[in-house]
C-alpha cells in the first residue's frame, strides 16, 4: 500500500491544482473564452475577424466558427450556446427574430426594437456602427437599359419576363421576395437559388442566367462591374446598421471590460471602410484575417 | 414521428407538383442530366474497355487512370467544371446544366471501363483459340463472341455507373442546377426538413428504380446460356464497382 499511495501522492496534488486553477475568468485574470460565429458570405468573415482580432489582442482566448451557413443556423446556434457571439444587421435581424416587429430607418429606434426582441431570448445588442449593409437588387446595364430600370417601382410591370437569383433563404424574407411582392407588387417569373450575395450570383447575373441579382450594398462588385442598383424608393430595406450580438450568459463572464473593447469598433466603421474591406477580400482576393488585422492597425484599435 | 408526417404532407401538397420547382419538373433535369452523363460514360468508356480487353494490353493502365475519376470529391469537381464549362461554352453556360453535367462524366468511367475490359479478359481462352482457328476475324471475335460473353458484368458496370450518377447529380444543385438536389439544398439552407427530406428520399428511389431497370434489363438481354458466370471474376468486378 505504502509505494502505491508515494506514486499516487503527485498525481492527487496535480489534480487539485488544476481544479484551482480551471474554470473560465476565476484566477489569475484569465479571460473567459469566447467562440464567434458567422453566416457564410465573406463580409461576415471580415467583420468575424475584426472582432475575433481585437479581443485577442486584449486576452480573450477566441474560437473561430465562422461561414456556419445562413441565419437560419447561426441564430439558434447562438441561443443554443454553441457561439457566444456574432455579427448581425439592425433590421434584419429584427424582422428574423420578431416578425411581427416594425423596424425603422433610424437605427435608433431599431436598435431599441431588436434589444426589445431579443431580451427574452437572453441575447444582448451591443453599439452599431455607421456602416450599413442592405439587401440590393442589381441588374446589368443592358437589362436597365432595355426595360429602362433605375428604381425598384419600374421593376413591377415587368417582374413577370425576370429571373431573380439570390440566397436559397430570399424567398421566405421580408427583405427579398417576400417585401418585394407586398411593397412593390413585384412578382417574378422564377427565382433560382444562388450563394448569399456572392461569386455565383454575380457569375449568374453576367451570363444572364438571372436578370435581377441580390448583392449586398456594401459590396464593391457593383460599382466595379458597372451593374446598375436599383432605388429603394419606397423603403422597403430599413436601418440594417452592422451590430454584434452575444449571448448574456457570455456577457456576465466577460465583464464590462469586454463590452468596451468591442464597442471600440463601431465609431470607425462607416459603410465606405466596410465596402472598401470587402473590395480587398472580394476582388482582390486577399485574406479577411490580414484585411481585417490591417484595418484594426489603421484605426489604432490593435498594435 | 413527426418528420415522417410531415414528409407525407409535402408529397401530398398539390403546390408541389406546379411551377418550376414541381416534383416531375425536377425528376425529370435529374433523370436527363444523369442519363446524359451515362450515355456518353458508355460511348467513352465502352469502345475502350472491350478494345483493351480483347488485345490485353494497356488495359491495368486503362483502368487505374479510369479509376481517378473514383478518386475526385464530386464536390470539387463540380466546383472545378464552372470554370471549364464557362470557358468552352461561354459565360451563360457556366452555371447549372453544364458543370454538372461535365463533372459526372468521370465518375460514370471507372466502372464501365473496369467492368467491360474485365469481361472481355474473363472470355474462355479455349474459345477464343477455337474461333481463331475456325478463321473468325479478330473484330468478328470480339463482336460475335467476346461481347456476348461479356454482356453480364458490361451491363453490371452500367447499372453501377447510373446509381452513382444519379446520386451525385445532387450536387448540381450548388451550381445553379435543379435536379432533385435541388430540394435538399433549399431545404438546408431553409431549414425546412420535409422538403429536405422529401429530395433526399426521391434520389434514393430514382436510383432504387434505375437499379431494379438494369436488372431487369438484364435478365432480358442475356442468353440463359450466358449467365451463371464463374464466381471469381463476378467477385473481382462487383467488389470494384
Amino acid at each position: 500500500m505504502r509505494p502505491a499511495i508515494r506514486v499516487a501522492i503527485p498525481f492527487i496534488v496535480a489534480a487539485l491544482v488544476a481544479s484551482a486553477c480551471g474554470g473560465a475568468g476565476t484566477s489569475g485574470g484569465a479571460k473567459p473564452a469566447i467562440t464567434i460565429g458567422s453566416t457564410n458570405f465573406s463580409e461576415q468573415l471580415v467583420l468575424g475577424e475584426l472582432y475575433s482580432q481585437i479581443l485577442e489582442a486584449n486576452g480573450y482566448p477566441v474560437t473561430r466558427k465562422f461561414n456556419l451557413g445562413s441565419r437560419e443556423i447561426v441564430f439558434p446556434a447562438l441561443q443554443s450556446g454553441q457561439i457566444d457571439m456574432e455579427a448581425d444587421y439592425l433590421a434584419t435581424l429584427l424582422a428574423f427574430v420578431d416578425k411581427t416587429a416594425t423596424g425603422s430607418t433610424d437605427p435608433k429606434v431599431t436598435a431599441a426594437a431588436l434589444q426589445k426582441a431579443l431580451t427574452p431570448k437572453g441575447v444582448t445588442v451591443l453599439d452599431y456602427a455607421p456602416a450599413v449593409d442592405q439587401n440590393g437588387f442589381v441588374v446589368t446595364k443592358a437589362t436597365a437599359d432595355k426595360y429602362k430600370l433605375a428604381k425598384l417601382s419600374d421593376l413591377a410591370p415587368v417582374a413577370s419576363q425576370l429571373v431573380l437569383g439570390g440566397p436559397a433563404e430570399c424567398p421566405n424574407r421580408e427583405f427579398c421576395a417576400l417585401g418585394l411582392k407586398s411593397k412593390y407588387g413585384i412578382t417574378f417569373k422564377e427565382f433560382k437559388a444562388l450563394d448569399t450575395g456572392g461569386p455565383l450570383t454575380v457569375q449568374a447575373l453576367v451570363g444572364g442566367q438571372i436578370d435581377v441579382a441580390l448583392l449586398f450594398t456594401s459590396d464593391a462588385t457593383v460599382a466595379l462591374r458597372g451593374f446598375v442598383l436599383l432605388e429603394d424608393d419606397k423603403q422597403l430595406q430599413l436601418s440594417d446598421n452592422v451590430a454584434p450580438v452575444v449571448r448574456n450568459e457570455y456577457l456576465t463572464k466577460a465583464g464590462d471590460d469586454f463590452k468596451k473593447i468591442v464597442n471600440s469598433i463601431a465609431p470607425k466603421l462607416t459603410t465606405a471602410e466596410l465596402t472598401s474591406m470587402n473590395k480587398l477580400v472580394e476582388v482582390d482576393k486577399k485574406d479577411p484575417k490580414d484585411v481585417a488585422k490591417e484595418w484594426l492597425n489603421k484605426q489604432g484599435l490593435i498594435k | 414521428m413527426t418528420l415522417f408526417g410531415d414528409v407525407a404532407r409535402w408529397f401530398a401538397d398539390p403546390a408541389h407538383y406546379q411551377g418550376s420547382d414541381a416534383v416531375q419538373t425536377r425528376i425529370f433535369e435529374h433523370v436527363a442530366v444523369s442519363g446524359l452523363a451515362v450515355l456518353v460514360g458508355v460511348l467513352v468508356a465502352l469502345p475502350i474497355g472491350l478494345y483493351l480487353g480483347h488485345t490485353g494490353r494497356f488495359g491495368l493502365v486503362a483502368v487505374n487512370v479510369a479509376n481517378i475519376g473514383r478518386a475526385i470529391p464530386s464536390l470539387a469537381a463540380v466546383a472545378l467544371a464552372i470554370p471549364i464549362a464557362g470557358t468552352l461554352l461561354g459565360v451563360e453556360n457556366g452555371l447549372g446544366f453544364w458543370p454538372t453535367f461535365f463533372a459526372l462524366i468521370p465518375l460514370a468511367l471507372p466502372p464501365i471501363l473496369t467492368n467491360a475490359y474485365v469481361a472481355v479478359r474473363d472470355v474462355d481462352r479455349d474459345v477464343i483459340e477455337a474461333a481463331r482457328g475456325m478463321g473468325v476475324s479478330e473484330s468478328g471475335i470480339l463482336g460475335r463472341i467476346e461481347l456476348p460473353l461479356a454482356m453480364p458484368l458490361v451491363l453490371a458496370g452500367m447499372r453501377t455507373a447510373a446509381v452513382n450518377v444519379i446520386a451525385t447529380a445532387t450536387l448540381g444543385a450548388l451550381v445553379a442546377f435543379g435536379g432533385l438536389g435541388r430540394y435538399i439544398v433549399d431545404g438546408l439552407a431553409l431549414r425546412e426538413y420535409d422538403r429536405l427530406f422529401a429530395g433526399a428520399l426521391l434520389v434514393a428511389l430514382l436510383a432504387i428504380a434505375a437499379e431494379l431497370a438494369f436488372s431487369a434489363f438484364e435478365r432480358a438481354a442475356i442468353s440463359p446460356g450466358i449467365r451463371p458466370r464463374s464466381e471469381r471474376s463476378e467477385d473481382v468486378a462487383r467488389s470494384g464497382g
